[in-house]
């Protein structure tokens, strides 16, 4: 019934090993100008910095290696509280945005339903207004004498976050809980997500499951839900912690003087001061601290989720 | 019409696959003839998609070769081959609609006019009004046929089919089965089509290559295979079997005399594949429907010449066409026996003592130097290092 | 009673819708404050309505300029970004090669780094070159930490692509590089477009980096933080609520288009 028309006919190739070398190198080929970049624009400013750091001289006279880790040791013996200020903001905000970002990671991934979509739309629409408009709306919001202040201060919250040395008399704005509030509200996002990810992830029969199996609504949370939903709670946090421990807008923006974390420091050292050396020995400093910290927490989340 | 004086067979030469140290196939011959429907059966990781996806060109064998007709495809990359695949789980285009899907290989060889040849494909697939439907608007029955009109519509020289059916219910899988017959039989083009499923093999093709452990273990036509399994493999991997250890006692002319513990079974020695000296160790074999069964009250009224075993029924299921038992016989423990539901014989209930009769020429010898329960279906019962976490 | 066990019931909506709230709000402000007319140069207490900030939205020197420069910046780190990213994330996935670990290293390291301490280590580079600090500077400083983004979100896609779906084309006489073009790439197309478009909201809303590698170019985050210092017009909440509400409009736009294509099709 058909005519059966012949593929086309080929000879063997003569040139299947030349391709086939050929093929091996396309991976590197294909690596080689993005991988370049980052060596480039990443890497190697990383190793000019640590050399920077260990450099003495002046901007008129130049600067030389000299090998001299003094720096370093300075750099903390005069900058540790605003270390220290760092973590603990960072930590708080991180706190805070999983406290505030579970529960709509999980309305969206299983209460939602049909304003699934609407929701997610609303937590990632704000990130299209630069986030510098949205941080300083925060000052109306927080403004003296504004609502916010006044239900706070109404229902003695005020006073509590007073005794914890957050806030000072009736004020919001300017003081760490200004801060605090700030960094929670620009890194939720990037909690809410990772978080939705993984719920999503989790099969609906398995709440079925655990409830058939005698277990309350809350002790499904906790053996069930909770721990499918750990890749998201430690990418979440990662992901909220080390830009806000490195993050300098907020603390301008929202704080005081006294209020200035280590991104301040930095910042003004390299920008203002130009006092090179003790700024790159600070920045590598905070480098090291958050790649041990995310070594460390990685490596403890890691092996308490298989227990 | 076809007037293609060369044959077209498939031939493979010693074509074998190993990763590392793990040998999918081992070095086989194989010769697939023109215009034939050939299924490759076995369990999954024997080796038979390996084989087929050599012939493709998707996978390149460690040695041998592949022949098309009188042409060594070996060297050439799966796009120069006049050979198409329909995989399994489909592999349609999801971005592409039905019509692109089937023309997609007609274009990639430079044909423009392509539509009147995609209509007419999707007519024999039935399938004439969903051209411009993209793949996940169809169901999985439509899926496939979409995937056969897609690879028939380039006129292969050979078709292979990787678990086509795999993914379909049993009902939509026979009526499947029917329809890939019937675009064979009508196009005519040699079809390979890889299976684990023995039922579907014995339908659709005229010859079945069963696999084991990157090994042909038999090859023949269907009813052939399950009528002279030659290996045990086979004969529990194809339908089932009751394999008896026995020895034989002499050999008289064409038919052997055996004995199975204190029982007498013969054997027509042509149907036997294991050595048929005196004192050799043979396993007896013979298909449960092959089996009648009488109660022991009535053994006086089986015919003589009948090869016979008593036994005890230990268990019953009820079929609908027919009853299966389970009987203990003192020579060999769990025969299977089916009965046709014709005349139910309501004193056949569990713990009744049977005999077990049969025409000796349905019987089979295999050699009981192999596993005996080789290629029979286990039910997965480790608990493996999970269960504990 | 009723009240409490109502409450408790839907306690996780509750705090969900809180927390929403909570992310909205400054959104809010923003829009509502764009039609303030504050006495003063700053615009953070409400004084009187007024449209004059919409009829003139580049009513301030700079303001435009520094915007159409940050799309600028962003178009190109994009165009870059997405490029490079793609190739990175394919050689990941598809092929088998030496260095993969540090070459993963190398990817995920720009993500776990805080912002500050990229921007100043570039910053120490470009110093030591003696390079002109602007335009050129920021853009290589935004492809450099985009590409990671690109990289995750397009190998995320490119491995859950069925291989057989290759294969299938290469047995259909697709040679190499038709493969890629009639069948990898259009079913990679939603991985890059969203590794393109992250890049896009990554560069343009970048303040530090930015900041650091700059020089005396103003890009529209730093015009907005040097107004915060100096004094902030009304204007820049006109850009920010126009900027929202086009993204709204356009994610709206593309699901209902998305919602017709599919009851067409059925």
């Amino acid at each position: 019934m058909t005519t059966l028309t012949e593929a086309p006919p080929a000879a063997p190739e003569p040139t299947a090993t030349k391709a086939r070398s050929r093929r091996k190198l396309t991976p590197y080929w294909l690596l080689l100008p993005g991988i370049l970049w980052l060596l480039v624009f990443f890497a190697l400013p990383m190793v000019y910095q640590a050399s920077t750091s260990v450099q003495t001289g002046s901007l008129e006279a130049g600067y030389k290696v000299t090998w001299h880790f003094a720096t370093y040791w300075n750099a903390i013996a005069e900058y540790w509280p605003q270390f220290l200020t760092s973590i603990l903001y960072a930590g708080l905000a991180t706190l805070f945005c999983l406290l505030l970002g579970y529960p709509l990671a999980y309305l969206i991934a299983f209460r939602a339903g049909r304003w699934r979509g609407l929701v997610l739309i609303l937590v990632i629409a704000p990130f299209f207004t630069s986030f510098l408009i949205r941080t300083l709306a925060w000052k109306t919001i927080l403004a003296d004498g504004g609502p916010v202040v006044g239900v706070l201060n109404s229902l003695h919250i005020l006073d509590v976050t007073s005794w914890l040395g957050m806030t000072e008399g009736d004020r919001v704005l300017a003081t760490p809980l200004a801060v605090v509030c700030g960094l929670t509200y620009n890194f939720l996002p990037f909690m809410v997500l990772p978080l939705y990810t993984s719920l999503e992830r989790i099969d609906p029969r398995l709440h079925e499951a655990a409830g058939d199996l005698y277990a309350k609504p809350a002790t499904t949370f906790r053996r069930v839900t909770f721990p499918l939903s750990m890749p998201g709670v430690v990418s979440g946090t990662l992901l909220t912690f080390i830009p806000a421990s490195g993050d300098y807008v907020n603390a301008q923006l929202l704080g005081s003087t006294s209020e200035k974390m280590i991104g301040n420091v930095i910042q003004s050292q390299f920008l203002t001061v130009l006092d090179y050396p003790t700024a790159a020995a600070l920045s590598f400093i905070l480098m090291a601290a958050i790649l041990l910290m995310v070594t460390f927490y990685i490596r403890k989340s890691g092996t308490e989720d298989l227990v | 019409m076809t007037d293609d004086t060369t044959r077209g067979d498939v031939r493979l030469s010693g074509i074998g696959k190993t990763y590392g140290a793990f040998t999918a196939v081992h070095p086989l011959d194989l010769t697939i003839p023109e215009g034939s429907f050939f299924a490759l059966l076995g369990a999954s990781g024997c080796g038979k998609t390996t084989t087929l996806r050599m012939i493709a060109g998707l996978e390149e064998p460690t040695s041998g070769t592949v022949h098309l007709g009188e042409q060594d495809v070996t060297a050439l990359p799966p796009y120069k081959r006049p050979v198409n695949t329909v995989f399994q789980s489909y592999a349609l285009f999801p971005h592409l609609d039905i019509h692109e899907n089937v023309a997609f290989g007609l274009r990639r060889r430079g044909i423009k006019s392509v539509k009147k040849q995609v209509a007419e494909m999707l007519d024999l697939v039935q399938l004439g009004d969903k051209a411009k439907h993209k793949p996940h608007q169809l169901s999985g029955g439509q899926q496939q046929r979409v995937a056969v009109a897609r690879a028939l519509i380039n006129h292969p020289r050979v078709l292979l089919l990787d678990e086509p059916l795999g993914a379909l219910d049993l009902k939509l899988r026979r009526q499947m089965q029917l329809e890939l017959k019937r675009i064979q039989t009508e196009v005519g083009i040699t079809f390979v089509h890889v299976t684990h499923d023995q039922e579907e093999a014995m339908t659709m093709a005229d010859q079945v290559a069963v696999m084991n452990a990157g090994r042909v273990e038999q090859l023949g036509a269907p009813a052939d295979l399950y009528e002279n399994p030659r290996t045990t493999f086979v004969a529990n991997f194809l339908g089932s079997s009751n394999l008896i250890e026995a020895e034989i006692a002499a050999s008289s002319g064409d038919t052997l005399a055996l004995r199975a513990g204190d029982g007498k079974l013969s054997l027509p020695a042509a149907r036997c594949s294991a050595p048929t000296g005196t004192g050799e160790k043979v396993l007896v074999g013979i298909r449960p429907e092959k089996i009648s069964l009488a109660h022991a009250d009535d053994a006086g009224e089986i015919p003589d010449g009948r090869n016979r075993l008593t036994g005890r029924v230990t268990a019953a299921s009820f079929i609908g066409v027919s009853t299966q038992y389970v009987i203990d016989s003192p020579v060999c423990e769990g025969l299977e026996v089916y009965v046709q539901n014709v005349e139910r014989d309501g004193r056949l209930a569990p713990g009744a003592e049977v005999v077990l009769h049969w025409n000796p020429e349905h019987t089979f010898g295999l050699d009981a130097a192999q596993a005996i329960d080789a290629g029979v279906e286990k039910v997965e019962t480790d608990s493996g290092e999970g269960a504990g976490a | 009673m009723a009240l409490l066990v109502w409450i408790r019931r839907h306690l996780v909506v509750l705090a969900g819708l809180l927390a929403l709230g909570f992310l909205i709000l400054p959104n809010l402000v923003v829009l509502v404050f764009s039609f303030n007319k504050p006495k003063g140069r700053f615009n953070y207490a409400w004084q009187e309505f007024s449209t004059h900030a919409w009829q003139d939205p580049c009513g301030v020197a700079d303001l435009c300029g520094s915007l159409a420069l940050s799309l600028q910046i962003a178009l190109w780190a994009t165009v870059g970004a997405t490029a490079l990213g793609t190739m990175i994330a394919f050689a990941l996935v598809r092929y088998r090669f030496r260095a993969r670990g540090a070459i993963n290293s190398l990817i995920f390291l720009p993500m776990a780094m805080p912002e500050v301490v990229m921007a100043a280590s570039l910053l120490t580079l470009f110093l030591n070159m003696g390079a002109q600090l602007g335009f050129w500077t920021i853009l290589i400083a935004h492809i450099m930490f985009c590409l990671s983004f690109v990289v995750t979100a397009v190998k995320a896609r490119v491995m859950s692509m069925d291989p057989r779906l290759e294969e299938a084309a290469r047995d259909l006489y697709a040679g190499p590089v038709q493969t890629f073009v009639r069948v990898t790439l259009p079913i990679a197309a939603p991985g890059i477009a969203a590794g393109g478009l992250l890049a896009f909201a990554l560069s343009f809303d970048d303040f530090i980096i930015t900041n650091f590698n700059a020089g005396s170019t103003v890009t529209f985050p730093m015009f907005v933080w040097g107004s915060a210092q100096r004094g902030t017009p009304v204007q820049i909440n006109v850009i920010g609520t126009a900027m929202f509400a086009v993204a709204v409009i356009c994610v709206l736009a593309g699901m209902l288009i998305g919602n017709r294509r599919k009851k067409q099709a059925a």
